[in-house]
C-alpha cells in the first residue's frame, strides 16, 4: 500500500535528535498545561505557538501536536489523584477513577488511563493514516461551491445538534465570522469594519483572540473557584503497569467501543467531552454488573479515555484532509500552519507530502514516547499541583502576553487579547460557548472567498449549491442538521402518534 | 488506604465564602451583553450598508457577506433579549459574588497594570513586576520568594525569546541601558 511507503518515509523525517528533542520537549510542556489549573490543551497550544514561529514547519508541528497530547494525558493525573477534571472531557474519568485512588489503587487507575488514552489515539491514528489521503484525493475535485456546502455543514452541525442554546450557538459563530471579515476585503481590496482604526487594518488575529478567549479568561475563572486541593500522591512501578497490561484483554470489547465512538465523533465537529460520556455510560450499560461503576471499576477509567483520545486525536482528521478543524484545538493548530504559510486542506497531501506524514509519523511515535514518559514520571507531574496558584497566574498571564505580541509584532494585540479576556470571561459565565467562535474565525474568510467566487461563477444564483449531487446532497444535509431539532421532536411526534393508533 | 505521607494539600485560605452576598443576577447581565451585541450588530450593519451590501456586476460587494451576517447577530440577540426579559426575575441565578468578584479583580487589575507599563517599561520589566507582586501582595508568598522567582522568570524568558528563538519583545529603559 502507498500509505506505508509514505508513512515510512515520515518516520525517516521525523527520526533526527533534534526532532525527538523537540517532541520531549513538547510532550513535558503538554503535560504541564493538562496538569495545571486554568490551562489546558488549546491555551497551551495557542501560548507556545509564538515558539515555533522561527523553526521549520515540521518541527513547528511535531513539538505543537506534541503539546497537545500531553495535555491529553495531563488531564487524567489531576482527575484520578485529586479528583478534578484539568479538561471538560476528563470529567467522565474523575467518576471511577477517583475512587480507586481512594482505595490506594491510584497506580493502576493512571495506568488503566494512559493506556487506554495510547490505544484510543493509535486507533484514530490509524484511520487517519489510511482514510485522509482517500478523502484528500477526493477532496481534489471539489470547487467553491463544494468547499463552501462543506463549511455551511460544520456551521448547521454546531448549531443542529449542539447542546447550547441554539441563538447562543449562532451569536457565537455569527462574531466569529465578522470578526474574520474586519479589514481588507480579500476579494475586491475594499476596507471594512475598520472605522478608521489604522490597527484594524490587518484585522483580528485568530491566535489573539484565542489566547485571551481560552488563557486570559480560564484564569479569571479559576481564581473565582476555591482553590484548595486535597489528593493523592502516586508513583508507578514496573509490576502494576504489567499487572494492568496483562488484563487488558479482558477488555476489549469497552476498548473497540469507545474507540469507535470516539473516532465518529471526533471527526464530525461534537468532540471528546461527548465521546467520554458516551463512552462510559455505554460501558456502564452494556456490563453485566452496572452498579459497580462509579465505586472504582477500572472499566469505567478505560471507556472514556479511550473514548475521548480517539476523538481528540480523530479531530485532526477533517483537518488535514478538508482544512475544517474538528475541535478547537485543532482550530489553533489550523491556525498556525497558515502562519507557516501551509494552506491546510487537500492540496496539502500533494504539494507537502514530507510534512503530512511528517506529521502522521509524529502522531504514532509521539504517542508511543508520551506513554513512557507519564508512567516513569507521574509523581513530579502530581507535585507540581503544590505550586501557590499564585505564583502560576502571573507567569500565565505573561506567557499569553508573549504569545500575543510575538504574533504580529503588535502592542495593540496584547490590548485586544485583554479585552477578549474579559469577553471570555463573560461569555462562558452566561454560557454563549466559545468553540464555533474559534471555528468560525478561523473559517471565515476562506468560508465568504468559496462562497463569492460560488456566486460570481454561478452570477448570483442560489441554485448553485444543489447543482450536482456531490455540493446538493452536502448542502441538503447542511440544512437537515440545522434544524434537526425541530426534525427530530416531529419524528418523535409522529412516532407518538403512530404508537396511539 | 491513604496515609498522611502520600497525600497532596493545597490550602486556599483566601477562597470566597459561599455565602458571600451577590454583585449581580445573570438575568442582569444577559440583557446589558445582549443590548451591547444588539449595538454592535447595528453598528457594523450600518458599516457594511455603507461599504455596500449589494451585487456588483462582477458578484457580491465587500459588504454583502458581513451584512447578513450582522443581521443574523442582531436576530439571535434580539431573541436572547427578550427570552431573558421575558423569564423573569424569580429565576434568576447569582452571576457573581462579592468575594468571587474581588478575586477576579486581584488578577484583572494587576493584568490591566502589567499591559500599561509593558507599553512604558518592556515586557519583561512588566514581567518582573507583575509576579514579584502578586506573589507578594495576592498570594502573601514571601518576599525574597517572589523576587527571587520573578527575576529567575523573567531572565528565563528573555533568554528564551529574544535570545534563543529571535521573537523580539517590546523593551524598555532597562533593556536600553544593557544595550539590547
Amino acid at each position: 500500500m502507498e500509505a506505508f511507503g509514505l508513512l515510512f518515509h515520515g518516520f525517516t523525517v521525523l527520526l533526527t535528535w533534534k526532532t525527538l528533542a523537540l517532541m520531549m520537549v513538547g510532550l513535558v510542556l503538554g503535560i504541564f498545561v493538562g496538569v495545571l489549573p486554568g490551562l489546558g490543551g488549546p491555551n497551551g497550544v495557542a501560548i507556545l505557538l509564538p515558539l515555533t514561529f522561527t523553526m521549520d514547519p515540521t518541527s513547528a508541528i511535531v513539538m505543537l501536536s506534541c503539546i497537545y497530547w500531553g495535555a491529553l494525558f495531563g488531564g487524567a493525573i489531576t482527575s484520578i489523584l485529586f479528583n478534578i477534571p484539568g479538561e471538560a472531557w476528563s470529567v467522565a474519568t474523575t467518576f471511577d477513577g477517583y475512587p480507586m485512588a481512594q482505595q490506594g489503587r491510584a497506580a493502576e487507575a493512571l495506568t488503566a488511563a494512559f493506556t487506554s488514552s495510547f490505544i484510543g489515539s493509535l486507533v484514530a491514528v490509524v484511520l487517519i493514516t489510511f482514510l485522509a489521503p482517500g478523502i484528500a484525493s477526493f477532496a481534489l475535485r471539489f470547487g467553491p461551491p463544494e468547499f463552501f456546502a462543506v463549511y455551511l455543514l460544520t456551521f448547521c452541525s454546531f448549531v443542529g445538534l449542539g447542546r447550547e442554546d441554539k441563538h447562543k450557538t449562532i451569536i457565537s459563530m455569527a462574531l466569529g465570522l465578522l470578526l474574520a471579515g474586519v479589514g481588507m476585503d480579500t476579494v475586491s481590496g475594499t476596507l471594512r469594519m475598520t472605522f478608521g482604526l489604522s490597527e484594524l487594518l490587518r484585522g483580528v488575529n485568530f491566535l489573539v483572540a484565542v489566547i485571551g478567549l481560552f488563557g486570559i479568561s480560564e484564569i479569571l475563572l479559576t481564581m473565582e473557584e476555591r482553590l484548595a486541593l486535597r489528593g493523592h500522591a502516586a508513583s508507578i512501578s514496573l509490576r502494576v503497569v504489567l499487572q494492568v497490561w496483562k488484563d487488558l484483554p479482558r477488555y476489549t470489547m469497552t476498548l473497540v467501543r469507545s474507540s469507535v465512538i470516539g473516532c465518529w465523533l471526533g471527526i464530525t465537529p461534537g468532540g471528546a467531552i461527548a465521546a467520554s460520556f458516551m463512552g462510559y455510560n455505554l460501558a456502564k450499560r452494556f456490563s453485566k454488573d452496572p452498579d459497580s461503576f462509579g465505586k472504582g471499576r477500572i472499566e469505567g477509567v478505560f471507556a472514556p479515555e479511550t473514548a475521548a483520545h480517539a476523538s481528540g486525536t480523530a479531530a485532526l482528521l477533517p483537518m488535514l484532509a478538508l482544512g475544517i478543524p474538528g475541535s478547537g484545538t485543532a482550530a489553533i493548530l489550523l491556525g498556525g500552519l497558515m502562519v507557516w504559510g501551509l494552506n491546510p486542506g487537500p492540496l496539502l497531501f500533494v504539494e507537502h507530502k514530507d510534512f503530512v506524514w511528517g506529521l502522521i509519523a509524529s502522531m504514532y511515535l509521539g504517542n508511543v514516547v508520551g506513554l513512557i514518559i507519564v508512567l516513569t514520571t507521574v509523581p513530579v507531574f502530581a507535585a507540581i499541583l503544590r505550586v501557590p496558584f499564585a505564583a502560576i497566574a502571573p507567569m500565565i498571564v505573561v506567557s499569553c502576553a508573549i504569545g500575543a505580541f510575538a504574533i504580529q509584532n503588535a502592542m495593540f494585540d496584547i490590548w485586544l487579547m485583554l479585552g477578549f479576556g474579559v469577553v471570555g470571561y463573560v461569555f462562558k459565565k452566561i454560557g454563549i460557548p466559545l468553540a464555533p467562535f474559534t471555528l468560525a474565525l478561523v473559517l471565515g474568510s476562506r468560508a465568504e472567498d468559496a462562497f463569492r467566487l460560488s456566486m460570481i461563477g454561478a452570477e448570483g444564483d442560489l441554485r448553485v449549491f444543489w447543482s450536482n449531487w456531490l455540493v446538493g446532497s452536502i448542502t441538503t444535509l447542511a440544512v437537515i442538521l440545522l434544524f434537526w431539532p425541530l426534525i427530530g421532536a416531529a419524528i418523535g411526534r409522529a412516532r407518538g402518534l403512530l404508537q396511539r393508533a | 488506604m491513604a496515609t498522611p505521607d502520600n497525600e497532596i494539600v493545597v490550602d486556599d485560605p483566601d477562597a470566597p465564602d459561599s455565602s458571600s452576598p451577590p454583585v449581580v443576577g445573570t438575568r442582569a447581565v444577559n440583557i446589558v451583553v445582549y443590548l451591547l451585541l444588539l449595538a454592535l450588530a447595528a453598528l457594523l450593519a450600518y458599516d457594511n450598508w455603507r461599504t455596500g451590501m449589494g451585487w456588483a456586476p462582477e458578484g457580491p460587494e465587500a459588504g454583502y457577506f458581513p451584512f447578513y451576517l450582522s443581521v443574523m447577530l442582531a436576530g439571535a440577540s434580539l431573541y436572547g433579549l427578550v427570552y431573558a426579559l421575558v423569564s423573569g426575575a424569580a429565576s434568576d441565578e447569582t452571576f457573581v459574588t462579592r468575594d468571587q468578584l474581588r478575586r477576579v479583580m486581584q488578577v484583572f487589575v494587576p493584568t490591566l497594570l502589567f499591559c500599561l507599563f509593558t507599553q512604558w517599561l518592556g515586557l519583561y520589566v512588566a514581567s518582573f513586576l507583575l509576579i514579584a507582586g502578586f506573589m507578594y501582595f495576592v498570594g502573601r508568598i514571601a518576599l525574597w520568594k517572589s523576587l527571587l522567582t520573578a527575576a529567575v522568570f523573567s531572565i528565563a524568558m528573555f533568554a528564551t525569546f529574544d535570545i534563543a528563538f529571535d521573537v523580539i519583545m517590546p523593551k524598555g529603559p532597562l533593556e536600553a541601558a544593557f544595550g539590547y
